[in-house]
């Protein structure tokens, strides 16, 4: 055991301190500042001779100069383990159903409490035995954590192989109990435990090799599988103005992809939001688990009000969890929202650091920072052959809605989709608000490549044409063209809207949106007899009135068929016929 | 303890630096100058040199002042008392009463845990059909009003306190004229209300720094109604103000400025305060209105630009009416699900007849023919501007319903409205329009 190396307060600016000691200091290590009873956390995030600046995770009102400093040795660190499932935590990984419990209404600064409670006790079963070889990251043996196998691994931060000396037999572990010792090659022994520590900004790399995204994952959300996928593993960001829609989108996509595990890190936005989804979850039911959506949910909550150095680490404590069940060979998806109050949050550090700064005065390391947190997602094979993955999405909150500002721009260097949401499409009330015409995505998806093509062509024709009607006017506009609008309007509507408040409509599975699809597909590929612009207009709001209708039924449903046949009947009579 | 120093090392602005030993960050100290005693709070401390923003300014100050540090950071009175009264930003009585000093709270107490909020879900009601049809108030929201400098904002604010019922009405005025003072007073007492506000004023004659604490210490206020059960309705007007002095104070202390002049740390100083609206589980709520206006009407301005990604929603007030496009009210959908079944669809269904029907008068104004789709919007557009734009209408949202569905059967077909069949169905009007 070191000893404590302590120092003194010397400088206090809003949340940035300076402490003078004697003696090393370590780059990101994490030390605590007593301030009368309290302990308020911080960490090193520069240092100048003799001299620490540290960012605190609290306010640092009633801070002297001389107040005690003690450093822990330690790098910001989450506990993972058994438990982590359906809890709620802050960005140091503070459990908020239990501060609360202790602390009232308020978040009281300087209560740290434990992740994990210690007194559960786990059922464990083993799945080595002594003398088996091992690595890092090897399951060693699972406790059942909601629907899952929570395996117990072997610590990430061991090397080389390792040598099973004993391993606990089945029965009821906590997580201070040691359920194996392993040996290193140098005979160092290790013991294991139902946790481990992991420090949050270093990626957890114990496995054997990363994989490229190849497997689409389904959000039900029409727009973003059919034509902006998103691959397991792979990455997406979705810039958009205030108000267009990003958190709305978020939430929908945590509750119906289909993955394992989400993990939403809600950072420096409004608590209103999580508190919504923190108060339904627990009720929603998942249809793939029958069980509550909460037990497959982490939730890190840093609201914008919440200290800011903290929702700089809440980032980091998502992405860890994420990587841990990933190691478990799970799917999990990221979800965060928003990565610019995660970039402003440097941006505050860096000012009060005296730095030069750079565009818009983030600092010059934004790019660097926010491409080495994307690139912690991906597919990996683990060392046992299983795969496991982490998709991150991010939303970003573009200054004014302009996407030509550093963290959009930094942002889209590195992701593989880019779903941008537009104040004209929210304006005119078009949900999702992905604007299909700049939106891309590298990533293949389910949809047949010339479907995607043609709609894509579909979408784009009528933009032009609606483009040119604003100029000269509909009356210029030739009838066949026209159609072609009415048609790429009709495709906008719906298709590519859903509506999120409508208990059906809000998912649209993988085998619905392929149907759909080809039905839609044959009504904007057929010729109708549409004697003038009235009357096609006519014919395409009948239709999409009957489609909407549609949408609200159950896929297969008496009612999803009696609509069917209504719409064919419909089409029937408009196509390849003379005049009436 | 309570130790007094002389020695004032620079004074910059309404920012002063003192050299003194064993100051807390954020304490308040008072500086008894030759025109009286000012209160300062510090804001920065350099071992020695400790710096501390004068609320009633720097002027008049001498190097040789006495500054004596209280050892407690900015507290103000709470409670029953306050209601009827009217203080300026550090808390001073402005009216004739005595000054208070019981029940004190710190103000700018720690964030509300996120794990103790519930959902909120009771509406406002407030007779204006763009709010309660198209962007309903919930209490506990938070929401600003967006408009350039000579819209009606104030009288919005003030009509909206006075018809929503709140138990306590709390008014930050922040750089407010003279004028705008006293219109919320009369406002407020004509209708009776004045017995249950409690005013805290900053005009734009008073310093720049008094105007930061209006809105801590208006909502401090608030938060201790809050708590003991009482439901509060906060006014803050203009918020351009509050971070304009941001601006003001963080130039003065050299931060490096991030875009327009002001500070990195905008962002979270708004977040600070706008959310402090809450609703506790098993007490009362705080809802914040504000007023926030756009330098030149651009949105994207920092002020507004940040304030929409903190708040719950926007109106956009625009050549005296709401406009339906730039309004939005996050936390409707809570709301207008519990209304009446058809709230939401006429709700939908008329936003978007009216954004074609801006188009429509965009071909107009260029000259193009008008097809007979394009009359029908025109009319649709004409009747929704009188009857549901204007902010003359006072009239409850059931009302408000059944007018729209009027409006839509005077003007298109069922099928042109797009709604669900089974809607239509129950509530198309029976006359078909011709009334």
């Amino acid at each position: 055991m070191e000893k404590i190396r302590t120092g003194k307060v010397i400088k206090v600016n809003a949340n940035m301190v300076t402490a003078e000691l004697s003696g090393q200091i370590i780059q990101n290590e994490v030390a605590y500042i007593i301030c009368g009873q309290e302990r308020l956390k911080a960490e090193v995030i520069r240092v100048h001779q003799n001299q620490a600046e540290m960012q605190v995770y609290e306010s640092t009102q009633g801070l002297r100069a001389g107040d005690v400093v003690e450093f822990s040795n330690e790098l910001l660190s989450v506990e993972l383990g058994p438990g982590l499932l359906g809890q709620i935590f802050d960005g140091l990984q503070n459990p908020l159903p239990a501060l609360a419990k202790k602390c009232g209404f308020f978040l009281k600064r300087g209560v740290y409490l434990e992740a994990l409670p210690d007194e559960t006790q786990w059922e464990f079963t083993p799945l080595v035995k002594a003398q088996d070889k091992v690595l890092a990251g090897s399951w060693l043996g699972f406790v059942p954590e909601k629907i899952f196998k929570h395996y117990v691994m072997a610590p990430f931060g061991l090397n080389g192989t390792l040598e099973v000396v004993s391993i606990a037999p089945p029965g009821k572990y906590n997580l201070k109990q040691a359920v194996a010792q392993l040996k290193d090659s140098s005979g160092k022994l290790h013991e294991v435990f139902l946790q481990q520590i992991w420090p949050v900004k270093i990626p957890i790399r114990a496995y054997a090799e990363k994989l490229r995204p190849s497997e689409p994952l389904v959000t039900k959300m029409r727009l973003i599988d059919s034509l902006f996928p998103v691959n397991r593993g792979g990455t997406y960001c979705t810039p958009g103005p205030f108000g267009a829609g990003k958190t709305v989108l978020q939430q929908l996509v945590s509750r119906h992809a289909e993955v394992d595990i989400v993990i939403i890190a809600a950072c420096g936005e409004r608590a209103g939001e999580v508190v919504e989804t923190l108060r339904t979850f627990p009720e929603l039911i998942d249809p793939r688990t029958q069980k509550p959506l909460m037990d497959r949910t982490v939730i890190i909550c840093n609201t914008s009000s919440m200290p800011v150095a903290a929702r700089e680490s809440s980032v980091y404590t998502a992405v860890t969890i994420a990587e841990y069940y990933r190691q478990m060979g799970l799917n999990v998806l990221l979800l965060a929202d928003s990565t610019s109050r995660w970039a402003q949050a440097m941006r505050e550090m860096s000012g009060r650091l005296e730095e030069i700064p750079g565009e818009e005065a983030f600092p010059a390391y934004l790019e660097s920072r926010i491409a080495s947190f994307y690139e912690r997602a991906g597919v990996v094979k683990l060392r046992s052959g299983e795969t496991g993955s982490v998709t991150i999405g991010g939303a970003v909150s573009p200054a004014g809605g302009n996407f030509e500002e550093p963290v959009t721009q930094a942002t889209l260097k590195v992701v593989g989709a880019f779903h941008g949401l537009s104040r004209e499409r929210s304006d005119a009330r078009r949900y999702p608000a992905i604007d299909p015409l700049i939106s891309w995505s590298k990533y293949s998806g389910f949809v047949k490549p010339e479907y995607k093509e043609r709609y894509h062509s579909i979408l784009n024709r009528g933009n032009e044409i609606a483009q040119m009607m604003k100029v000269i006017g509909e009356e210029g506009t030739s009838l066949a063209d026209y159609t072609e609008y009415l048609k790429s309007d009709f495709f906008d509507f719906v298709y590519l809207q859903q509506n999120a408040f409508d208990a059906v409509d809000e998912a649209t599975s993988k085998e619905r949106q392929i149907y759909l699809l080809e039905f839609i597909f044959a009504i904007l590929e057929a010729e109708y007899n549409l004697e003038d612009k009235t009357a096609a207009l006519h014919f395409f709001q009948t239709l999409r009135q009957l489609m909407r209708t549609w949408n609200s039924a159950e896929y297969n449903s008496p009612e999803f068929k009696k609509i069917g046949s209504q719409i064919t009947a419909l089409l029937e009579s408009k196509k390849n016929k003379k005049d009436k | 303890m309570q130790k007094a120093y002389t020695n004032i090392i620079q004074i910059a602005g309404d920012v002063i630096t003192v050299e003194a030993e064993g100051v807390g960050y954020s304490e308040i100290a008072q500086i008894t100058t030759r025109s009286g005693v000012s209160l300062a709070q510090v804001i920065r401390i350099d071992a020695q040199k400790v710096s501390l923003q004068v609320f009633a300014g720097t002027r008049g100050i001498a190097t040789g002042d006495k500054v004596r540090f209280l050892g407690f950071p900015m507290r103000v009175a709470t409670g029953e008392n306050l209601l009827g009264r009217i203080f300026n930003g550090s808390g001073l009585p402005l009216d004739h009463g005595p000054a208070l000093s019981d029940n004190l709270v710190d103000i700018g107490a720690p964030s509300v845990n996120p794990a103790k909020r519930i959902i909120p879900n009771k509406m406002i009601r407030t007779g204006i059909p763009m709010i309660d049809v198209f962007n309903s108030l919930v209490e506990s929201q938070k929401l600003p009003v967006f408009s350039i400098a000579g819209e009606p904002y104030n009288e919005l604010l003030a009509r909206i306190a006075i018809q929503a019922e709140v138990d306590i009405i709390i008014v930050g005025g922040m750089g407010l004229k003279y004028d705008d003072y006293l219109f919320f007073k009369e406002t407020l007492n004509s209708h009776g209300a004045l017995s249950r506000c409690v005013f805290f004023m900053h005009t734009a004659a008073d310093p720049t720094v008094e105007c930061l604490l209006v809105p801590d210490i208006s909502l401090a206020v608030a938060e201790d109604f809050a708590l003991k059960g009482k439901r509060v309705l906060v006014l803050l007007t203009d918020m351009t103000n509050f971070a304009d002095s941001l601006k003001e104070i963080s130039i003065t202390m050299e931060q490096v400025p991030s875009n327009r002049g002001y500070p990195g740390d905008l962002y979270s100083q708004l977040a600070a305060r706008y959310e402090k609206a809450v609703d506790f589980e098993g007490a009362g709520s705080i809802t914040i209105l504000s007023a926030t206006t756009m330098p030149g009407d651009d949105v994207t301005h920092p002020v507004p630009d940040n304030t929409g990604y903190i708040t719950e929603g926007q109106f956009y007030l625009k050549s005296g009416v709401i406009e339906p496009f730039g309004s939005l009210s996050r936390l409707k959908q809570q709301v207008n699900g519990k209304t009446r079944s058809d709230h939401r669809a006429i709700m939908d269904t008329m936003i978007q007849l009216f954004a074609s029907y801006r188009e429509t008068l965009e071909k107009q104004s260029m000259g193009f023919q008008m097809s007979a789709w394009d009359e029908k919007l025109l009319k649709y557009g004409a009747l929704f501007e009188k009857n549901m734009m204007s902010l003359k209408v006072n009239i409850s949202l059931e009302k408000a319903l059944d007018l729209g569905w009027q409006i839509l059967a005077d003007c298109f077909s069922p099928e042109e409205t797009g709604i669900k069949l089974s809607i239509i169905e129950k509530f198309w009007p029976k006359n078909n329009g011709k009334d």
